[in-house]
């Protein structure tokens, strides 16, 4: 599969190096090694969803009891969960680090995820979520602790875009 | 049997316990017995008060969590259910009151006007569909004896509990609440510190 798993554990990695203790997820294809990575983890709590937006409640639950937490999801599950980031996360202030697969964007070969990536970035906008994205291996470290450190210091939602160029390998022709 | 005799019920066994219920009628209720920092009220976000107490379950494993729930709620985020079932923490305990309609969101209109029922008033079974979601322990009670022991027997137990209680759609006395969501957001955490202080230090659990 050509999901890269040394970016993946780029990215895990940099996520336990900002005392993330709790994951919640939903895999999709470019989580997959993140996922697995959370779930061999024996410091880690992976709570695996049913639906997104459950992720916004576990995460809050979480931080009122001192946990640091990220959540794994795409764009569509980002999509899913906006009510729970706008009347929970934004209204009671809650830090979350929103890790966000950025499908449905240029190099996109699945029909089906063409349409959310189009507002993506406008939605994230629009609810006044600070927002980068993650492309190349030598800028997870230090953007995954600087989304942390603006989350836990903001009181808000976070999020960075994972993006194809990170977490897909095209296989050699 | 009625929601504020239910929460009357269990009021002193709340005391150790971090809870989370949902807005509306519970919040307002719970807090006409006497504010407490470990109540946390979830004033909007329908469905997430079981996620929130998931949450604070799978964090804190020595702090017992109860978290008031309703119909309305509940069916807002059915797959939650299945979430607590396969986590089950042992910590967890969920009280569902079950009214039948959806009452603080308007759906209580008084004056004659038809209620907006949830589907549990035709026939949808919350406790059947925990159990179906893999909730095993989880019962349905329909009296206020019924739900005092059942309810208190899940606080003092070790095991994620469900207690859907059939209640009456009654509004409260009064919706009044004086503590900002904010305020009530901030001395939360503080008071879940003190919860674990205490166990820290061998006190009463």
């Amino acid at each position: 599969m050509p999901v890269s798993v040394t970016n993946s554990e780029l990215v895990y990695d940099a996520l336990k190096g900002s005392g993330v203790r709790l994951i919640s997820a939903l895999p999709e294809t470019w989580l997959v090694h993140l996922v697995r990575l959370a779930d061999q983890d024996r410091d880690m709590i992976l709570v695996r969803l049913a639906k997104e937006e459950e992720g916004i409640g576990i995460s809050t639950g979480a931080h009122f009891a001192g946990l640091r937490t990220a959540l794994l999801m795409q764009n569509h599950g980002f999509l899913q969960s906006i009510n729970g980031i706008a009347s929970l996360a934004l209204l009671y202030k809650i830090p979350l680090l929103l890790m966000i697969t950025d499908r449905g964007t240029m190099g996109e070969r699945d029909p089906w995820q063409t349409e959310g990536g189009k507002y993506t970035r406008r939605t994230l906008d629009a609810l006044n979520i600070v927002r980068d994205d993650l492309a190349r291996p030598e800028e997870v470290r230090g953007k995954v602790a600087k989304a942390m450190a603006l989350a836990q210091s903001s009181l808000s939602p976070v999020a960075l875009l994972l993006q194809r160029d990170l977490m897909w390998e095209e296989p050699a022709a | 049997m009625k929601r504020i005799d239910c929460l009357q019920s269990i009021y002193p066994r709340l005391e150790d316990c971090a809870v989370v219920t949902i807005m509306g009628a519970v919040a307002a209720e719970l807090y006409s017995l006497g504010h407490r920092p470990n109540f946390f009220y979830l004033e909007h976000a329908m469905g997430l008060a079981s996620s929130i107490g998931l949450g604070i379950a799978l964090a804190r494993p020595d702090c017992k969590v109860v978290v008031l729930d309703g119909d309305g709620s509940v069916l807002m985020n059915l797959g939650g259910l299945t979430t607590l079932a396969r986590y089950a923490p042992r910590n967890l305990v969920h009280l569902v009151f079950d009214n039948q309609v959806l009452l603080s969101v308007g759906g209580g209109a008084p004056g004659g006007h038809q209620w907006f029922t949830t589907a549990t008033s035709t026939g949808t079974d919350l406790a059947a569909v925990a159990r179906g979601a893999g909730i095993r322990r989880a019962q349905l009670v329909e009296d206020l004896d019924d739900f005092t022991e059942a309810a208190l027997d899940a606080i003092r137990g070790d095991e994620l509990a469900c207690v859907v209680a059939r209640v009456e759609a009654e509004m409260p006395a009064s919706f009044h609440m004086d503590v900002h969501m904010l305020e009530n957001r901030f001395e939360f955490p503080r008071a879940l510190q003190r919860i674990q202080a205490k166990t820290a230090t061998g006190g009463r659990t």
